[in-house]
C-alpha cells in the first residue's frame, strides 16, 4: 500500500511541476484535471470518501470547465504558445 | 530554484541539456528535432507602431489573434523600456521569500507527530465525542455529515452563503447589461448561437442524451443518501451542476434557459438558503445542542432519518447545483 | 530518512505548497496564477486530511451500530476540508471572472502588460 501511496505522491508532484513548465494554458488546465483526479484517489486511500467524491466532482469537473470557459473568453485556445 | 530560470530562459537557443529544460520541452511537446521558430521576446514586431488600444474604434473587431500579437509586442516593448530592473529585483526577492517560507514550513513539518498513529494529539476527545455520541445525537450513520450538518451546521450555513455571494459577485462582473449595449459581446454571442444551430454534434448529443439522466440521478442519490453513506449536499450538488452543464453544452442554452430563468434561479437559491436558516433557527430556538425539543430521529440507516440532516442536505444541494450552473451560464453566455 | 518515511504526506504537501507559491509569485499569466492558487489550496487540504488518518481504521460511517471510537478515523479534518473545497471553487470562479474583465479592458491577461497599459492610461 505504501508503494502505491509513494507512486501517487510522485505523480502528484510531477503533475504540479509539469503544470509550472507548460507553456500552453490548455495543457496546464488538462494537467490540473489529472492532478485533481490523483488527489481524489489519494483521499480514497486515506479513508475519506466524502472528500474523494467532492474533489472528483468539483476539482476535476466544475473548476476545469470554468477554466476552459475562461480560456475561451480570453482567446487562449488556439496557437502554439501563450506566454 | 529552477522556477527563476524558467522565467529568464526565453532566449532562442533552448534545447539545452539541463534536466529541467528537457522536462519543460517534454511537457510542451517539443523534441530536439522540432525546428519551429521560437518567437523572440523583447523584440518589437513591425506592427507595433500602429498599436491598437482600447479607445481606438477603427480596429475591426474580428481580428482578435492579430490584436493579441500586437498587444504582446507593445507590452514587451514597454516592459523593456521601464520595468526590466524592477522585475529582476522582484524575481530575486520572490525567490528568496519563497525559499524562506518553504524552508520554514518543511522544518516545522518535520517536528510534527508522525503520520497515522492513534496517539497523535489531533485525535482528542472532540472526535471521540463525535464518533461515540454522534449516532444517538444526530441519527446519521455518516459521522462527517452528522458533524457538518448538525453539530457545526452554522458553519455550513455560512459556507452556503459564501457560494451565494460568489455567484452574485460573478453576476455583477459578467452579466451583460441591458441598458448599455456591448457590441462585441453581442456579436460573440450571436456567433456562438449560430455555431450551435448549424453544428449537428451527433456524438455529443447522443452521449449527453444517455449520460445526463444518469448523472443527475446519481447526484440526487448522493444528496438523499448523504446521512447514511459517503457524499452529501456538496458533492451531489456539484454532480447535478455538472449534469446541467453537460446538457447546456450539448443542446444549447435556449432549452435550459426556459426552465432555469433568472427569476427561478434567484428565487430557488434564496428559498433554499432561507429554509436552511429556518430549520436551524428552529433548532436553536427550541434548545440547541440537543437539550430538548428535537424532532424525531427515526431509525438509523433508513432514508427518512437523521432529523434535520436530510432537508438541510437537500437545501445545500440545491444551492450548490444552481451555483455551479450559474457560474457556467455566466461564464459562457453572460446571462442566465 | 526516518523523518521522510514517517512524514511523507506532510513533506509532499509542503513541496506542493512551494510549487503553488512559486507559480503564484513568478508567473506573469493571470490564469496560471489562479491555477497555482488552486494547487496551494489542495496542498493545504492534503495536509489537513492526512492529520486525521489512523492506520488500520475505516471511514467514519457507522455500520451495524458499532459506535466505538477505536474503529474509525478522525472525522473532524474531513469536515473542515469538505467546506474548504467548495469555498475554493467559488473563490477561483470569482478570480476567473475578474481575469475576464481585465481581458475585456486591456485585451491581455499578462500581468506586466496590464500594469504597463494601466500606467499609460493614467498619464
Amino acid at each position: 500500500m505504501m508503494v502505491l501511496e509513494f507512486a501517487l505522491i510522485t505523480f502528484l508532484i510531477v503533475c504540479a511541476v509539469a503544470f509550472t513548465f507548460s507553456k500552453r494554458l490548455l495543457t496546464s488546465v488538462i494537467i490540473f484535471m489529472a492532478y485533481s483526479l490523483i488527489m481524489s484517489i489519494i483521499w480514497l486511500i486515506m479513508e475519506s470518501p466524502d472528500l474523494a467524491i467532492t474533489e472528483a466532482a468539483v476539482g476535476a469537473g466544475v473548476t476545469s470547465v470554468l477554466l476552459f470557459l475562461a480560456l475561451k473568453k480570453v482567446n487562449a485556445l488556439k496557437g502554439k504558445k501563450d506566454e | 530554484m529552477s522556477n527563476s530560470n524558467f522565467n529568464q530562459d526565453k532566449k532562442p537557443n533552448a534545447h539545452s541539456k539541463t534536466p529541467w529544460k528537457a522536462f519543460a520541452g517534454w511537457v510542451n511537446g517539443e523534441y530536439p528535432e522540432d525546428t519551429f521558430e521560437k518567437p523572440e521576446l523583447y523584440q518589437v514586431p513591425e506592427q507595433a507602431h500602429g498599436a491598437h488600444h482600447q479607445e481606438e474604434p477603427e480596429q475591426p473587431a474580428p481580428a482578435v489573434p492579430e490584436q493579441d500579437a500586437i498587444q504582446a509586442g507593445q507590452g514587451h516593448f514597454l516592459l523593456k523600456e521601464k520595468f526590466t530592473r524592477f522585475y529582476k529585483v522582484y524575481i530575486v526577492l520572490s525567490v528568496i521569500i519563497g525559499c524562506c517560507v518553504v524552508g520554514v514550513l518543511a522544518f516545522a513539518v518535520c517536528s510534527l507527530p508522525p503520520y497515522g498513529y492513534a496517539e497523535n494529539p489531533v485525535n482528542n476527545e472532540v472526535s471521540e465525542k463525535y464518533l461515540e455520541d454522534g449516532l444517538a445525537d444526530t441519527g446519521a450513520t455518516n459521522a462527517v455529515a452528522g458533524m457538518i450538518l448538525d453539530y457545526r451546521a452554522f458553519d455550513t450555513f455560512g459556507e452556503s452563503t459564501v457560494l451565494f455571494v460568489a455567484v452574485a459577485a460573478v453576476m455583477m462582473l459578467m452579466k451583460r447589461s441591458m441598458n448599455k449595449k456591448d457590441e462585441e459581446g453581442e456579436r460573440l454571442v450571436a456567433h456562438e448561437t449560430a455555431i450551435d444551430k448549424k453544428d449537428q454534434n451527433l456524438i455529443l448529443k447522443y452521449g449527453a442524451m444517455i449520460l445526463v439522466p444518469f448523472i443527475i440521478l446519481f447526484g440526487v442519490y448522493v444528496i438523499l443518501n448523504g446521512h447514511i453513506s459517503p457524499g452529501g449536499g456538496f458533492s451531489g450538488g456539484a454532480m447535478i451542476g455538472g449534469g446541467l452543464m453537460l446538457y447546456a453544452l450539448a443542446f444549447g442554452h435556449e432549452k435550459i434557459s426556459k426552465v432555469i430563468t433568472y427569476r427561478a434561479f434567484t428565487v430557488t437559491t434564496g428559498c433554499a438558503l432561507l429554509t436552511y436558516a429556518g430549520c436551524k433557527a428552529y433548532s436553536f430556538y427550541t434548545g440547541a445542542n440537543h437539550l430538548g425539543g428535537d424532532i424525531p430521529k427515526g431509525i438509523a440507516g433508513a432514508i427518512i432519518s437523521g432529523g434535520f440532516i436530510l432537508p438541510l442536505n437537500i437545501c445545500v444541494g440545491i444551492t450548490v447545483a444552481f451555483t455551479m450552473y450559474g457560474f457556467y451560464a455566466l461564464f459562457s453566455k453572460g446571462e442566465l | 530518512m526516518e523523518v521522510i518515511l514517517s512524514h511523507y504526506y506532510d513533506i509532499a504537501s509542503v513541496i506542493l505548497f512551494g510549487i503553488g507559491f512559486f507559480t503564484l509569485l513568478l508567473h506573469r499569466n493571470l490564469i496560471k496564477k489562479i491555477i497555482g492558487l488552486n494547487i496551494m489550496d489542495t496542498s493545504i487540504f492534503l495536509f489537513l486530511a492526512s492529520k486525521g488518518y489512523i492506520f488500520g481504521r475505516v471511514a467514519p460511517i457507522v455500520s451495524e451500530g458499532a459506535t466505538n471510537a477505536e474503529l474509525y478515523i478522525n472525522p473532524v479534518p474531513s469536515g473542515l476540508v469538505l467546506t474548504g473545497i467548495v469555498v475554493s471553487v467559488s473563490v477561483s470562479a470569482f478570480l476567473l471572472a475578474l481575469a475576464q474583465r481585465l481581458y475585456k479592458k486591456y485585451k491581455t491577461i499578462n500581468l506586466d502588460e496590464i500594469i504597463v497599459l494601466a500606467k499609460k492610461e493614467e498619464e
